[in-house]
């Protein structure tokens, strides 16, 4: 089909305002926030039903053309980056939230709300919705859905598959299908709603979903402990579960991030200090207060040199600038910024940050690292010039010492950005063959003509 | 149009290579994580990106890049800002969008021209006795054109006019400027210091009554006012059009109106104006000597509100004024000049006078000077959030520091059919004072 063509035929599915086309408008498509991953697009389609997306599908699938769903564009996967050209389809126009079932707890939101909106509106209910990636507040629902987004309240709470309970979708065909729903329990035929939620716009367009709630925390306690190695620190966040405490929040600093902030903030952080662990107990006040005590003490017993606990909410956030600006103050210092999500089991960390700071040295680049200790998930900020291509290749090395460290150690390429293309290279090092083929007759299954996100998650299928 | 050449990147190097380098490395530090999406009043309403900061850098990049031609549409995506610089305020990598959208809109100027609209408007608005002749002139008839919507100091037009939505309230122009209405020197007996007063345009020539006020609430204070008749406009429309060269041959107009006056203080009522002044050497810092007068200058520059707590003012004859009143802080107070605390700090020293914190208070209203009038649906759009915010306080007055938010939200109260009146913060001040048993 040609391309005027096919922008006719889309023009009459969604109407002429919501089909872009002009070079300029294009533009602002061709990349996600992934840094190094800019590809024009042929036209960008903004559907308003799922009946339009499903036509659209039709379109798309009987003439071969790419489409690659996108929300806010936020991710650092380069997810929703239209590798391959053809139809950049935009969600945003699927802007409600439908119902909150206080009964059930379940919330029915379409697929291009803002997180943070579903959460400023079940507010008033005194209900969450947990999973909050540090884009809560420009992230689309449904973006966070294709990437299984995480967040700092993961180790007690969880990510987005563990919320979302039934999805409203469109397959490759065009065929609209509904998957789990309001049930808790629910074990009739394959589970859909997991296998769609984290598949990167690769299997099916989320359109809409269910999203389990649950009842705000009543009472929180915050406090900071600094440690003189990275192995006490370890040792603290193994202590600390080992003790049966679940923190809702448990963050690490390494020093490289603690002095930058330092450098920018002069908030009086300890630059010599090897660590920071930051950590937050929430639920019912009485179990707050003793679960806080428990956890000074195992603090004090892995020698921790200084703790502080918050005195208020405002203290809380006083104390909590460290690791607000750990990726701002990293950022500044150079133009690119690479945040990636390598994750190892939680006994792991101390090892996992000593593979990384050696690969810092190696192949001298400048990496800082903060992250979720609770659950093992950090971010390696790797920041440089990709102008620079000499520096560049260097990061990629480091990248790759990164990687293959964290899969050694038992752990996982991504935490919570999903695979996309970034890291891409590494997957068959963590899935083996077999698992990059069981993986790729799925995709072939529900998408035989391969045009949802090619070329994303598994390659060339 | 069927003539029109289209710009490359290569051509706009070759027109002007120092200003794209620049650019380059300053929007090589946008990550492109787009939290500019949270807090762009235009994206909220568009959700389109290349409303939004990451994409005018990104298509800016894209034109740098070769890819993507200074077209009719980049000149569009560009004028869609409202300067409101929440962008910039918001971005973890401390890049000013704003200044680099308004080097966007040069870009634009050097490589296509200036809009003819806005051509004509800027030629008249750099003559300062043209521009003057005009517009008294416009308030002599003014009753002619316009019929009065009571009680909002705001009109309607009666007549189609050019770039202009007939459904738009605006303030009347003053049958007699300000500066008319005064000597260049307002004495007073054993003065404690002496002010230049910069009016601005907006306060001249339309809310003479704001002017009027920061004229008493001096004298009252014992402070000398000088009101320079040669003053004109700050130049800050055209600066933001990107028309830099003309902005700065306007700011150093002013620079000789005002550096060699006998004062303590330059005072000005208008916080884009204020901004302004106090932004010359930025605006100049490519030329030496007049960075320099600039700065000398600028040391001298206060808003209003900023001198009165800087300087104290008097609380002995303070009257009563009981009314419930919020305020809306305008983006170039907020987040140009970071004065927020000393509006409020002169309201709540009012006695009778309720204050009522707004939600979302330091959120852009929409107006973005002349972006309200080239974009009306878009601003009301952003203004009837603002106004909900308002109507949620069941506040009698909005005060904000800047006519031109005064203006559009008085637009919005009406087109709401809401009770509000909108003032600056020291008219307020100045109805304390009178109730008080000040006469002027």
């Amino acid at each position: 089909m040609r391309k005027e063509e096919l922008i006719e035929n889309l023009k009459k599915i969604v109407g002429d305002q919501y089909v872009q086309t002009d070079p300029e408008d294009l533009y602002a498509y061709s990349y996600d926030a992934t840094p190094g991953h800019s590809y024009m697009p042929d036209v960008v389609v903004s559907p308003g039903t799922t009946e339009e997306v499903s036509k659209i599908m039709k379109l798309a699938n009987e003439n071969r053309i790419p489409v690659y769903t996108r929300g806010s564009g936020t991710n650092l996967s380069a997810g929703t980056a239209p590798l391959k050209g053809g139809i950049v389809l935009l969600m945003l126009r699927f802007n409600k939230i439908i119902d909150v079932d206080l009964e059930n707890l379940i919330a029915e939101v379409e697929a291009g709300v803002i997180v943070q909106d579903i959460n400023d509106y079940i507010a008033q209910f005194g209900l969450i919705y947990p999973p909050d990636p540090g884009t809560v507040k420009t992230a689309s629902l449904g973006g966070t859905i294709a990437e299984n987004s995480g967040g700092l309240r993961g180790l007690k709470y969880g990510i987005t598959k563990n919320y979302v309970q039934g999805l409203e979708v469109v397959l490759a065909n065009g065929d609209i299908l509904h998957t789990g729903g309001k049930n808790v329990k629910d074990v009739s035929g394959y589970d859909m709603t997991k296998l769609f939620t984290g598949s990167e716009g690769t299997l099916c367009i989320v359109t809409k979903a269910y999203l389990k709630l649950v009842p705000a925390p009543e009472a929180q306690k915050s406090m900071v402990a600094v440690f003189d190695t990275i192995e006490d620190a370890g040792r603290a966040v193994s202590g600390i579960i080992a003790a049966k405490i679940i923190p809702a929040t448990l963050e690490i600093l390494d020093n490289a991030t603690i002095r930058t902030v330092e450098d920018f903030m002069h908030v009086g952080l300890p630059t010599d200090a090897d660590a920071i662990l930051l950590i937050e107990v929430d639920g019912h006040p009485v179990i707050v207060e003793d679960d806080a005590k428990k956890v000074l003490a195992v603090l004090k017993e892995n020698n921790a040199r200084e703790v502080t606990l918050a005195r208020d909410a405002e203290h809380k956030q006083q104390l909590w600038t460290a690791r607000r600006m750990a990726l701002p103050c990293l950022a500044k210092l150079r133009p690119t910024t690479f945040v990636e999500d390598a994750t190892v089991p939680r006994s792991k960390i101390p090892a996992f940050l000593n593979i990384i700071k050696k690969a810092a040295k190696e192949h001298n680049v400048t990496i800082g690292t903060f992250g979720h200790a609770g659950d093992g998930n950090m971010h390696p900020t790797i920041v440089c010039d990709l102008r620079d291509e000499e520096e560049t290749k260097r990061v990629r090395a480091a990248m790759d010492d990164i990687f293959r460290g964290a899969v050694e150690l038992g752990g996982t390429l991504s935490g919570e950005h999903g695979i996309g293309l970034g890291k891409l290279p590494w997957m068959e090092l963590q899935h083996g063959k077999e698992g990059m083929e069981a993986m790729r007759a799925i995709k072939r299954a529900l998408d035989p003509n391969l045009i949802l996100n090619p070329g994303k998650l598994l390659g060339e299928c | 149009m069927a003539e029109e050449k289209e710009i490359t990147a290569a051509d706009l190097n070759a027109q002007d290579a120092t200003l794209l380098r620049d650019l380059e490395d300053a929007m090589a530090n946008c990550m492109k994580c787009g939290n500019c999406q949270a807090v762009c009043p235009i994206y909220r309403e568009t959700r389109q990106e290349n409303m939004v900061a990451r994409g005018k850098i990104s298509l800016m990049q894209g034109v740098l890049s070769g890819k993507i031609p200074v077209s009719a549409n980049f000149d569009h995506i560009m004028a869609m800002c409202l300067n409101c610089k929440s962008c910039a305020a918001n971005c973890p990598c401390g890049v000013e969008a704003d200044e680099l959208i308004l080097r966007g809109r040069n870009a634009s100027v050097k490589a296509r021209g200036l809009h003819p609209i806005k051509k004509n408007v800027f030629r008249l608005l750099a003559n300062r006795s043209l521009f003057d002749a005009a517009l008294k002139l416009g308030g002599m008839f003014g009753w002619m054109t316009f019929k009065e919507v009571p009680g909002k100091n705001a009109v309607k037009s009666r007549l189609p006019m050019p770039g202009m939505d007939p459904e738009r309230a605006t303030p009347p122009l003053a049958a007699k400027p300000l500066r008319s209405q005064y000597p260049e020197v307002i004495k007073c007996d054993n003065p404690k210091y002496r002010v230049a007063f910069f009016t601005g345009c907006t306060i001249n020539y339309m809310y003479t009554d704001m002017g009027k006020a920061v004229i008493d609430v001096l004298h009252a204070n014992d402070v000398e006012v000088v009101l320079p008749p040669k003053q004109h406009c700050c130049g800050t429309p055209v600066h933001v059009s990107g028309e830099f060269d003309l902005a700065n041959e306007m700011a150093k107009n002013m620079i000789e109106v005002f550096e060699n006056l006998d004062v303590d203080y330059i005072v000005g009522a208008c916080g884009s104006c204020v901004e302004a002044l106090k932004h010359y050497p930025v605006w100049l810092k490519d030329d030496p000597e007049w960075k320099a007068r600039a700065e000398k200058m600028a040391a001298k520059v206060r808003e209003i509100s900023e001198l009165l707590m800087e300087r104290g003012y008097r609380t002995d004859i303070l009257g009563p004024v009981n009314k419930k009143v919020t305020m809306h802080d305008p983006c170039h107070m907020v987040r140009g000049l970071g004065i927020t605390k000393e509006p409020r700090d002169v309201l709540k020293s009012i006695p009778g006078l309720e204050f009522i914190e707004m939600k979302e208070h330091d959120r852009c209203c929409g107006s973005g000077g002349s972006f309200c009038m080239a974009h009306y649906e878009m601003s009301r759009e952003i203004n009837d959030r603002k106004c909900s915010n308002i109507d949620a306080t069941h506040a009698d007055f909005v005060a904000t520091s800047c006519p031109s938010c005064r203006m559009h939200i008085t637009d919005g109260i009406i087109h709401n059919k809401m009770p509000q009146v909108v003032y600056h913060p020291i008219q307020l001040l100045a109805q304390s004072y009178y109730a008080g048993g000040y006469k002027a």
